[in-house]
């Protein structure tokens, strides 16, 4: 059955080959020690649509992403550009230290790739990659992502159960070891509305006060944060 | 362990004589087979480090030139020599593993802001990859280099410009506290078999310190560093 089904998708694939239409193998690696990623949203789209961009303000599809790992209503706005995508290639969570491995076939127009996923445990800190240009050459590729801040929500450093919920103040949920609690909070205060590049987290080494209840031993990061390996086939 | 470096300055010896012989000496050399050894091309690389940290000497650079493995995986447990380099800055084991076909290692620390350059050797260039590796030495347990960059096809004169990223070996935990590190921030402990922390190697988290929310950090606002960490040029010159 399954071998019938790749042949008939490999089919599939031929007729579509033709102007910039892909076959692409992508596999994202998290290089954090101590960061998990929410579901993963990777797509293919046209030069003119976004995921998210810098310096601009956040959609309210991204906040709910950023803010909750929520990719539905990202993944819905991609219908509408009629893009490509792959929703969830981890099947959950992805580790410190762990890939995951999807496949992405393009349609013609669809020259951009874009990947979203919430950091955990932020307040709205997500790793991104903006519309990088697929080669139309075949090859191996490989690509740095950076973290991101959504500018949607302070930067309290938290845990409050059910705060992924956007615009609710809190860090959603600390997979993993080493978080605290009972912090007093780092600030009520984004400054920054815009989506830019995260100032890290400051955690603190006072698991039961403090001002944050993030582990400045286990959840700062430095960049890059995540890599991708595209093959165009 | 065998040093591969030892069998073959001998044999190169051997070689140039042989050569040597065939092209000046010949009625010395009539139990010589008919064609002479053909002549071993010396493929040399010349790699320049600097140091683009504030306050991390760099334990002394190794460079190794290897057709195959990795000194280090992301996302996988580090090996036990990986394991000494980054704890300690020793980097005897990792240069003598068997993967290794030549290598090199800096005899001091690289200071903050300083530069080396040392130069490597090999008389066979098929599949060759260059790797370099150092500690931060003011850190638990990070580290920062290159990873089997290939250079099989550089050409002479050609030159391949990296910056490096911090890695950390997962062996040790980011503690920073007082006889767990190496460096003369510290000079305390350096390698300790114990696995005590998360045991992949990940991207390193940065120095946090006493300045920055960890009371008994011995490190401070002078150890904290971002990535890149080393400018690194390979530049074939043979």
């Amino acid at each position: 059955m399954k071998i019938s089904a790749f042949a008939a998708l490999g089919l599939i694939t031929l007729g579509m080959q033709h102007a910039q239409a892909a076959s692409l193998d992508i596999k994202i690696k998290n290089l954090t020690q101590g960061i998990y990623y929410t579901p993963i949203l990777i797509a293919a789209h046209p030069d003119t649509n976004h995921l998210f961009e810098s310096g601009m303000t956040a959609s309210t599809e991204l906040q709910m992403m950023a803010e909750g790992g929520n990719i539905s209503g990202l993944s819905s706005m991609l219908d509408t550009y009629s893009a490509n995508k792959v929703e969830n290639p981890a099947a959950g969570l992805l580790a410190p230290g762990q890939s995951a491995m999807t496949m992405l076939e393009t349609t013609d127009g669809n020259t951009m790739l874009s990947i979203t996923a919430m950091m955990l445990p932020t307040n709205d800190g997500f790793v991104g990659l903006d519309s990088w240009k697929i080669p139309t050459e075949a090859g191996t590729y490989t690509i740095l992502l950076n973290a991101y801040d959504a500018g949607t929500e302070a930067n309290n450093e938290l845990i409050l159960e059910g705060s992924g919920a956007p615009g609710m103040l809190g860090i959603p949920a600390a997979p993993g070891m080493g978080a605290g609690t009972n912090g007093s909070s780092v600030t009520s205060d984004e400054a920054n509305p815009m989506v830019h590049i995260h100032r890290g987290s400051l955690g603190d080494d006072d698991m039961a006060g403090g001002k944050s209840d993030l582990n400045n031993t286990v959840h700062r990061w430095l960049n890059p944060v995540a890599k991708v390996i595209v093959t165009v086939k | 362990m065998l040093n591969k470096k030892a069998l073959l300055l001998p044999l190169l010896g051997m070689i140039l004589l042989g050569c040597g012989g065939d092209d000046n000496n010949n009625d010395d050399m009539t139990m010589m087979p008919a064609p002479g050894p053909v002549p071993v091309p010396t493929f040399s690389f010349e790699v320049k480090i600097n140091n683009l940290t504030y306050g991390q000497p760099l334990s002394p650079i190794g460079i190794a030139l290897h057709k195959q493995g990795h000194f280090w995986n992301l996302g996988q447990a580090a090996s036990s020599e990986l394991e000494m380099l980054a704890e300690s800055g020793d980097n005897t084991a990792l240069l003598a593993m068997d993967m290794i076909d030549t290598s090199i290692s800096d005899t001091a620390p690289l200071v903050p802001g300083k530069s080396v350059t040392l130069t490597l050797s090999t008389q066979d260039i098929t599949d060759m990859k260059l790797s370099l590796i150092s500690m931060m030495v003011n850190t638990n347990d990070g580290f920062s280099g290159l990873n089997a960059i290939d250079v099989s096809a550089l050409a002479i004169g050609a030159k391949l410009n990296f910056k490096t990223h911090a890695y950390d070996s997962g062996t040790e935990a980011n503690n920073e506290a007082a006889g767990t590190i190496p460096g003369p921030a510290d000079m305390g402990e350096g390698f300790n078999a114990q696995r005590e922390d998360v045991n992949f190697v990940s991207m390193h988290p940065g120095i946090i310190g006493n300045d920055d929310g960890l009371t008994n950090s011995v490190l401070n606002y002078q150890h904290k560093f971002d990535n890149p960490l080393m400018a690194v040029s390979i530049t074939r010159i043979q």
